[in-house]
């Protein structure tokens, strides 16, 4: 693995920008803590998944901070990430508004989308955020993010995050040759946690490392083989930097650990208790706050990060479940950016009847008279 | 009316379902499931529970997060002659795969000349109401039926999903199977009451093409299918108070169609309210109408369809339940057509 400048890998990390990305994995792993214990809310004794003030699925990611930190340290608000079905960590590490995004995820108003995406359909142009339910379908648009800084001659890049379960699929396969063939900056991020939901790796690839993939398609393919924020940032330096630089893409696989279920609600039954007690004990965030001690930062210096990371948090779950949800109505608007001149609303035989998308002049020729397009 | 012989036994429609394959897996070698999560974990939405103990790894295969491979996968096998049964997790995955589905199984048959036929299952879990979102919450109904090739099929309760699911796997053609997440009973997911039905141990086939009607009426015809049988049904039962009687008609399958059942009931009726969870336009509601329009202009007075209105499925509660059409909605439109 090239760690730069030929020094020895920690000695090139400041310290600083450790803490930072301490800072980052602390506000994720709250954030997730924090999400689940609202999710439960409205869903015990009897778990029902439509009920509580965040219904739907909700898969979190504790335990894959390193993988968010280490690789987003890198970017710039103009380099676009899209993210997976577990996209907390990632957005968080990106810099997505904390607030709209938890505001999203409880379906209010003023949520990233309106209330319309939820937590697996974050978009957060600011800063060139986005993520997708289906597996590795947020590849072809990382690479066409890549594709847009190329044509325009820009130094941004992109970075598509996917699990270890999606190396498998043509939509990931086919925007590494994409990628590779036209040289775009983009770097593919797999975070092996081992299982795709109740399918652990070995049952479904035959390849020892994600990085493997790589290598068909003749780009650097490295794996960072322990869950180590620093080793994480050393790795997608090297990445980024060719990417940046003109270089074309590059993969990086990096070993996190699951230490939820799958989504919430899974009971796990097919894991091993063994696994999921190892998956706690290797944590990145203890192995960064050793790391961090061992450079000399205080366990008060430490405590005043993760204060200030969960009141961050804390503040920004009050925020959300202050805002108003959105009025029925607005499940009609946002279909397109130039709605049709009128839409049918046909809202179960109410008297909603027609609604306007523009006003329409009766009489006028683009006054279809009530009638269905 | 569907006969349901009284057996004292209750089933989940999923448990329904799973009795029909296990029974199909022991009396055929060549029957087998290939799926994500299909084997441990018994299927996201319990289709395959409890299979892998009885027939191992080799015969509930769990497979890569690759749907284009292995439902193609299940085209060759059956192609070979197996019975192979795929199951796409959720219907919005199609997606990724559906070369393999509509170019290949729907059509393989037809534009062999009937050479080679393709004696698969394609299962899958369709529809929304706990609010998953955009990619998470459809049913497609529409979409598979349009496409020529392919049966399709989708219960409404247990006693019916193991009957369609007998008559699906011995099927000699491709046959999509689509389950409702709301129907199941799964543990996490509450059902409403209805699905929930007596189901006899031994096995049995419902043929395709045989609509039930769910409840007689004289007043209007509500037509449906899935979820929103059972939300018919309801809404029937509390328009009865007010003296206005609903025919529920439960399509059961798609392709083929049962023109005739839905025909004669608004015959009978004169109005017609069409109930659908796929999207409004260029679908199931509209081709529901149309047949009626073809077959019973004269004694068509009415028609109210409700669908979900041409926008994706959204995330947050209210926007999704002012979207898919509710108990309430139901009722409302049968009131329409009967005023
Ligand atoms: C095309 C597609 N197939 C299947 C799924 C269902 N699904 C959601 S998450 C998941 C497992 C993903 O595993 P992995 O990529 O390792 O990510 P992890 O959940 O472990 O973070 C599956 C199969 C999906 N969302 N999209
Ligand atoms: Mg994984």
């Amino acid at each position: 693995m090239f760690l730069g400048k030929g020094e020895p890998g920690n000695a090139m990390v400041s310290v600083n920008t450790r803490e930072e990305m301490y800072e980052a994995m602390v506000t994720a792993r709250h954030y997730e803590e924090r999400l689940q214990e609202e999710y439960l809310e409205g869903k015990q004794p009897a778990f029902d998944i439509s009920a509580g003030p965040i219904p739907g699925e909700l898969h979190l990611a504790a335990g894959h901070e390193a993988a968010a930190a280490g690789v987003c340290a890198h970017l710039r608000p103009e380099d676009t990430v899209t993210a997976t079905h577990r996209p907390h960590h990632v957005a968080i590490a990106k810099g997505v508004d904390l607030e709209r995004m938890t505001a999203e995820i409880f379906g209010r108003r003023t949520g990233l989308c309106k209330g319309k995406g939820g937590h697996m359909h974050l978009f957060d142009p600011d800063v060139n955020f986005a993520c997708s339910g289906i597996i590795a379908q947020g590849s072809p648009p990382a690479v066409g993010a890549a594709l847009a800084a190329k044509k325009r001659g820009t130094t941004d890049v992109a970075v598509s995050y996917l699990g270890e379960g999606a190396i498998s699929q043509g939509g990931f396969l086919e925007s590494l040759n994409l990628a590779s063939v036209h040289d775009l900056p983009v770097v593919f991020v797999v975070e092996d946690n081992d299982w795709a939901i109740s399918m652990p790796k070995a049952r479904v690839t035959d390849v020892e490392s994600g990085a493997q993939r790589a290598k068909g398609f003749d780009m650097p393919g490295v794996r960072v083989d322990y869950d180590d924020a620093v080793a994480v940032y050393e790795a997608a330096r090297d990445a980024i930097e060719r990417a940046r630089a003109g270089n074309g893409p590059s993969l990086v696989e990096v070993q996190v650990h699951r230490r939820m279920g799958h989504f919430m609600g899974d009971a796990e039954g097919y894991r091993p208790t063994e696994d999921i007690e190892r998956a706690k004990r290797l944590d990145s965030i203890e192995r960064l706050a050793e790391d961090l001690r061992s450079e000399g930062v205080t366990d008060d210096e430490l405590a005043e990060i993760t204060d200030r990371a969960h009141q961050r948090v804390e503040a920004a779950i009050e925020w959300a479940k202050d805002q108003p949800e959105p009025d029925p109505d607005e499940a009609f608007d946002d279909v397109f950016v130039t709605p049709p001149r009128a839409q049918v609303v046909p809202d179960g035989g109410g008297d909603r009847g027609i609604v306007d998308a523009v006003d329409v002049p009766p009489g006028s020729d683009d006054d279809i008279g009530g009638e269905d397009r | 009316m569907t006969q349901q012989v009284a057996t004292g036994r209750e089933l989940t429609m999923s448990r329904a379902m799973v009795e029909a394959i296990a029974h199909e897996m022991r009396e055929n070698e060549e029957v087998f499931y290939m799926g994500e999560d299909v084997a441990d974990y018994g299927g996201i939405f319990d289709s395959t529970q409890d299979l892998l103990e009885e027939f191992g790894h080799d015969r509930i295969m769990d497979v890569p997060i690759s749907e284009t491979a292995y439902i193609g996968a299940a085209v060759g096998a059956a192609q070979a002659g197996m019975r192979p049964i795929a199951e796409l997790m959720f219907v919005d995955f199609f997606g990724v795969c559906m070369d393999q589905i509509y170019n290949q199984m729907a059509k393989n048959t037809y534009m062999s000349g009937g050479a080679v036929n393709v004696p698969m299952v394609l299962t899958t879990a369709v529809g929304g109401g706990y609010n998953d979102a955009g990619q998470h919450s459809q049913t497609l109904y529409g979409t598979f039926a349009h496409l020529p090739g392919m049966k399709v099929v989708v219960p409404s309760n247990a006693y019916d999903a193991k009957g369609l699911m007998h008559a699906a796997i011995r099927d000699d053609d491709p046959v999509v199977y689509m389950f409702h997440k709301r129907l199941m009973g799964i543990g996490w997911m509450p059902a409403p009451e209805g699905p929930k039905t007596e189901v006899p141990e031994e096995a049995y086939t419902i043929p395709f093409g045989d609509a039930a009607v769910r409840r007689e009426g004289t007043d209007a015809t509500v037509v449906t299918l899935g979820l929103h049988v059972h939300r018919a049904l309801e809404a029937a039962e509390g328009l009865a108070d007010d003296g206005i009687e609903a025919e529920v008609i439960d399509l059961r399958t798609l392709v083929p169609f049962d023109t005739e059942t839905v025909v004669e009931s608004v015959k009978k009726t004169g109005r017609l309210v069409v109930v659908d969870e796929d999207y409004r336009s260029f679908g199931l509601s509209g081709e529901v109408v149309a047949r009626v329009a073809e077959h019973a202009l004269d004694d068509l007075e009415s028609v109210q369809r409700l669908a979900i209105p041409d926008v994706p499925i959204p995330y947050a509660r209210p926007l999704e339940d002012a979207i898919n059409p509710q108990t309430a909605d139901i009722a409302e439109a049968v009131r329409t057509v009967t005023k």
